[in-house]
């Protein structure tokens, strides 16, 4: 455990960095006041959630063409880990939409297309839990890739089917320029998740690991109780 | 390549000729789900014209879902996917007479069904109409090749009737909305489905890539 403790205390540290950042640091935003502050917290998680997504779609083409447990491990880890934090953008977002916007959601094209890719990746969570064969990691990375394909579909029919109506806001966009103060913030946050997703990928992928070890010793041992008339009928 | 294709597209159009499994059970879902949605909007015939794309394609999705989970169980009974990976027959030539098939069925139901629409939802368009048959035939399209598929992943899980639909439906979400958008737009005669037609071409063309790429690997997973 000593590789994790000293993992788990680094991102302590940057966490905690950030969160003086995001809250003391950056200067209060003109016009939102200090409940714009959840912007340190909402965009990281945004941009930790598609790069896990995009490492997951890596690891399933790698597992695609090697066959090997560790790439699967690791879709397995990225997808879990980028659910979570798509579930925190969809929970910041509504809290921060509330006070600025008025409403808690609306179905605008960026809202709408961060919650199709969560329901995208769950289903590939939910066809992993519910596969009975061997064969669940080739499926899951079948699904994997089809759902990264979609997501270009999904942000772009989105975009123009929310455009071609009136909307009940204008989207959330701060126009081009944004403050030094406020960005170094978002960056260290950004770090900070980055790295706290990292280590917990690796945590979940060090468990993944010591569960298909365990799973080859069960098959190993189950064989070689198998009697010889069987072995030698094959 | 062909002559697998169409001995197998022959051989489920025959069955499914005999039997009437598949469009029977989806003409009667289409029809409550018509029925149903008819009594929860109580809709006039203004209000009808602007969801009623909606209404169709949804009525038509759940529909197809239920010939979509009948695509392979009968192969899976009798271990016709086994003699079929060991023959030297392309994998594809099957996938493609499974997904024709299946659009076969869904074309045969939404031309059955939407006279009914018609008549229960009060419609007339008022955007040019055959522009609604190149829409219905891209979408279908768009759902039955993910469909059959999906299809095909799903008979390796638990409660694999559920599956299907739980990783069918996020991924259609792009080509719902193109199918709702254009027959509303035709419908109406608001708005052009050009674009949502063009989407409707990339969609189809982008997953039957990927479908054709990847239905090796599916099917010699086991």
């Amino acid at each position: 455990m000593r590789k994790a403790t000293v993992f788990a205390l680094i991102t302590l540290g940057l966490l905690t960095w950030g969160l003086h950042q995001a809250m003391v640091a950056a200067p209060t935003e003109a016009t939102m006041g200090d409940v714009q502050r959840i912007f340190y917290y909402h965009v990281p998680s945004a941009w930790t959630a598609f790069a896990c997504f995009l490492l997951n779609f890596v690891a399933s083409i790698v597992y695609l063409f090697k066959r090997g447990q560790r790439a699967d491990a690791f879709a397995l880890s990225t997808a879990e880990v980028g659910v979570v934090f798509c579930t925190v953008v969809l929970v910041t977002g509504p809290l921060w939409a509330k006070p600025v916007w008025g409403i808690w959601w609306t179905w605008d094209a960026r809202l709408t297309s961060t919650l199709v890719l969560w329901l995208i990746y769950v289903s590939y969570l939910l066809l992993r839990k519910f596969s009975t064969s061997g064969q669940t990691p080739v499926i899951a990375a079948v699904l994997a890739v089809f759902g990264f394909l979609d997501v270009p579909l999904v942000y772009w029919s989105i975009r123009i089917f929310r455009t071609q109506h009136p909307q009940p806001v204008v989207g959330g966009g701060e126009g081009s320029g944004i403050d030094a103060q406020m960005f170094q913030a978002l960056m260290i946050n950004w770090v900070a998740f980055m790295v706290f997703a990292a280590m917990l990928v690796w945590l979940r992928f060090r468990l993944e690991r010591a569960r298909q070890q365990v799973n080859e010793a069960y098959l190993l041992r189950d064989s070689a109780d198998i009697p010889q008339r069987m072995k030698v009928s094959r | 390549m062909i002559a697998v294709l169409r001995a197998t597209l022959a051989k489920d159009l025959r069955l499914e000729w005999r039997s009437k499994d598949a469009v029977n059970s989806m003409l009667f879902f289409a029809l409550l789900v018509a029925v149903i949605f008819s009594f929860s909007f109580d809709p006039t015939a203004e209000e009808s014209r602007r969801i009623a794309g909606g209404l169709i394609w949804v009525a038509f999705l759940f529909a197809a879902v239920v010939a979509l989970n009948q695509t392979w169980a009968r192969e899976l009974r009798s271990q016709v996917l086994d003699a079929y990976r060991v023959s030297p027959a392309s994998p594809n030539a099957l996938f493609l007479a499974k997904a024709v098939g299946n659009f076969l069925f869904v074309a045969l139901l939404e031309v059955l069904m939407t006279p009914l629409f018609i008549v229960f939802y009060n419609l007339r368009a008022i955007g040019p109409v055959w522009q609604l048959a190149l829409v219905a035939a891209l979408g279908t399209w768009a759902l039955v090749v993910n469909g059959t598929f999906f299809a095909a992943m799903s008979i390796r899980t638990r409660s694999r009737e559920v599956m299907l639909p739980l990783i069918l439906f996020p991924i259609s979400i792009p080509a719902l909305i193109a199918m709702v958008q254009a027959t509303t737009g035709i419908l109406t005669g608001e708005l052009s489905p050009r674009f949502w037609i063009n989407l409707l071409l990339v969609y189809d063309v982008v997953f039957t890539t990927a479908c054709l790429v990847l239905f090796e690997t599916v099917l010699d997973a086991e």
